[in-house]
């Protein structure tokens, strides 16, 4: 469903170019659990934000469900980003003046679904991640679990087909950090497509299939092969079109 | 998005910051109410202006003998000829038009009032019944000037509520005699006090049937009659009406003059609503700097809230969308603004007539509506290049910046 061919991302810092993503041709199948794994300034959330349509690729085309998305606009993007991607940050990202559920809610507003719709979603998604008693909470009054969860809640509410999280256990303690992960493995288990970037070994293992990078070049892709995890694992490898 | 959640969300943000909310009510506040309390006293002033020349009579027209030419000596002057005189059957003519529902003619002299061992220089005011309407006058007690035969010599007077007391102190004055000259005349009635109105201050005058006061200053010259128009829209007709008619009772001469209350009116009018527009304009500076302030304080909200803004975006939000963000929480706080500014602005105009009660202090209606108007157009025009900004922000470093 992700199709990348020859991506470059350049960043002029200064008098330097700096060259984020070298030439990275890349295929990522519907309902794939994949790691990008490389030590910090490797490209690997600049990758991820290219997946996300958070940035541009400076040269290379990226198809999204057959589709070149490559060259449409800011506003465009934003609504294919709405409907397809589900972000989860290392920070949270939560609004501080608005309660979890409110923060929840926050991507069906946008998308102006109708009050009755996002109230029945919501109590589905409050009950899935455990957030019942929480969701008149602020968070600042949540602990850092339960804010990911709610950031979790919120990329999943529009149901989008990818979950793209950037060291989504980076703020964690270590076991908040693997019920974060057995959460975003839920997921996948459920069919969805997740992208995990992460500089932890560890939680860059639990994934079917690792992309190493260094500079911004990917230079490993390996898939596990002892661990079968998912229940709709689909064919390996696929185009989709 | 839909326009329920976009307010609420703007709403969130106004709770939300309540320090930044309170200061730019604050200041779009004192913008609207000093806009409001200016004009309420500008427009106060005029009222009272127009209320005074009110007390004059409605729908008055005017008339004096004599012609004042702007320019050139009269034509009678150069042959030796005075104007004529009005007469009371000049007076009695102008009832023909049409346009005329009631007239008085004026005789004013200056008279010794005998009471008892008594005497009191005083203006004697001669005319008839139909004064009293024209004029708004009211008696306090007794009754005014009978109705009838103007002609007819009634021995009766009317006086003034001050005159009454320094004459007559705490006795009786219906049904006293007093002398006037070498008249003598019956009280039938005491003026309502109604202090100075337009220099002639009716509390310190004697009203006397006009034939009497004919007779008294002997002289058959009316000083002015006064002319009371249908209606506002009769009275140019009424002036035209008055020239055409004495014109013809004077052998073709022109040679009265006739004001309308209209035209007076109109000038004063005319220049205590520039003044107040003025006024309202300067207080109008103070919505420009208030739109500044919200300028200011926006674009530091999108400095302060980068995050949330790569964050929206990322969610999914268009440019469109956090652009209307923007505008929306500029619209709830200049719209708060303006009703703070409004319930002060009242206030100060309330404050204004414990004060003063005798002014009509109140805030025309364009000023209650272009206050609040050039609030919100304010606040909305200077925050669109902050939710530009906003709205072309990059999210990967809107969000990656701490």
């Amino acid at each position: 469903m992700i199709r990348f061919t020859g991506i470059e991302r350049t960043f002029v810092v200064g008098d330097e170019t700096v060259r984020a993503l070298r030439s990275v041709t890349l295929e990522i199948s519907q309902g794939e659990y994949l790691s990008i794994m490389g030590p910090s300034g490797s490209g690997k959330s600049t990758l991820l934000n290219v997946i996300g349509l958070l940035d541009r690729p400076n040269a290379g085309t990226y198809e999204l469900d057959g589709r070149d998305v490559t060259g449409l606009s800011d506003d465009e993007l934003a609504r294919v980003r709405r409907e397809k991607m589900g972000f989860v940050f290392q920070f949270f990202h939560l609004v501080p003046r608005l309660s979890a559920e409110q923060n929840i809610e926050l991507p069906m507003v946008l998308a102006g679904i109708e009050p009755g719709e996002r109230r029945k979603r919501l109590v589905r998604l409050l009950a899935d991640y455990g957030l019942e008693d929480r969701a008149r909470h602020r968070p600042e009054q949540l602990s850092g679990g339960q804010c990911q969860r709610v950031a979790i809640a919120r990329a999943m509410s529009m149901g989008p087909p990818v979950i793209l999280a950037d060291e989504p256990t980076g703020n964690l303690d270590r076991h908040t950090g693997q019920e974060v992960m057995a959460v975003l493995e839920r997921l996948h288990g459920n069919g969805g497509t997740v992208v995990v970037v992460t500089h932890d070994p560890e939680i860059g293992s639990h994934a079917d299939r690792t992309l190493r990078m260094i500079d911004g070049a990917v230079i490993s892709d390996e898939r596990a092969t002892e661990r079968t995890p998912g229940t709709q694992r689909r064919n390996r490898g696929m185009t989709g079109t | 998005m839909r326009l329920a959640d976009l307010l609420d969300f703007a709403w969130q943000v106004v709770r939300g910051y309540r320090t930044r909310t309170l200061l730019i009510l604050l200041a779009m506040g004192i913008g609207v109410a000093a806009v409001v309390a200016v004009t309420s006293l500008g427009e106060g002033a005029r009222l009272y202006v127009v209320n005074q020349f009110g007390s004059l009579g409605t729908n008055l027209v005017i008339v004096l003998p004599g012609r004042s030419e702007t320019a050139g000596a009269m034509p009678g002057v150069l042959v030796g000829k005075t104007p004529r005189d009005l007469t009371l059957d000049d007076a009695i003519a102008l009832k023909r038009s049409h346009a005329v529902r009631r007239i008085a003619p004026l005789v004013i002299g200056v008279g010794d009032m005998h009471v008892g061992s008594r005497v009191r220089e005083t203006p004697v005011l001669g005319s008839t019944a139909e004064l009293m309407g024209i004029r708004g006058m009211e008696v306090a007690l007794g009754r005014f000037l009978p109705e009838g035969d103007p002609r007819q010599i009634v021995p009766v007077c009317v006086i003034g509520a001050k005159m009454a007391g320094e004459l007559f102190g705490t006795r009786p004055v219906l049904g006293e005699w007093v002398r006037i000259g070498d008249r003598r005349f019956r009280v039938i009635g005491v003026m309502a006090r109604q202090g100075e109105s337009m220099g002639f201050n009716t509390d310190e005058i004697v009203i006397v049937p006009l034939a009497a006061a004919q007779a008294l200053f002997n002289t058959e010259a009316l000083f002015r009659i006064l002319v009371e128009a249908k209606s506002r829209e009769q009275i140019p007709y009424a002036r035209d009406d008055v020239e055409e008619i004495i014109r013809l009772r004077h052998e073709g001469e022109r040679d009265v003059t006739v004001i309308t209350q209209d035209a007076v009116l109109a000038t004063f009018d005319r220049i205590l609503r520039a003044l107040t527009l003025a006024v309202a304009g300067i207080a109008a500076i103070s919505l420009a700097v208030a739109g500044i302030l919200i300028m200011n304080v926006m674009l530091i909200a999108v400095t302060q809230r980068r995050r949330e803004i790569g964050l929206l975006k990322a969610l999914g939000a268009t440019g469109v969308q956090i652009r209307m963000a923007f505008l929306t929480e500029a619209v709830l706080l200049s719209v708060g603004g303006a009703a703070v500014g409004l319930a002060v602005g009242q206030a100060v105009r309330y404050a204004a007539v414990q004060l003063y009660p005798a002014i009509p202090f109140q805030a025309p209606w364009w000023a209650l509506v272009a206050a609040p108007a050039t609030a919100v157009i304010t606040a909305v025009l200077f925050t669109l290049a902050p939710a530009r900004r906003a709205a072309m922000l990059d999210p990967v470093q809107a969000l990656s910046r701490r």
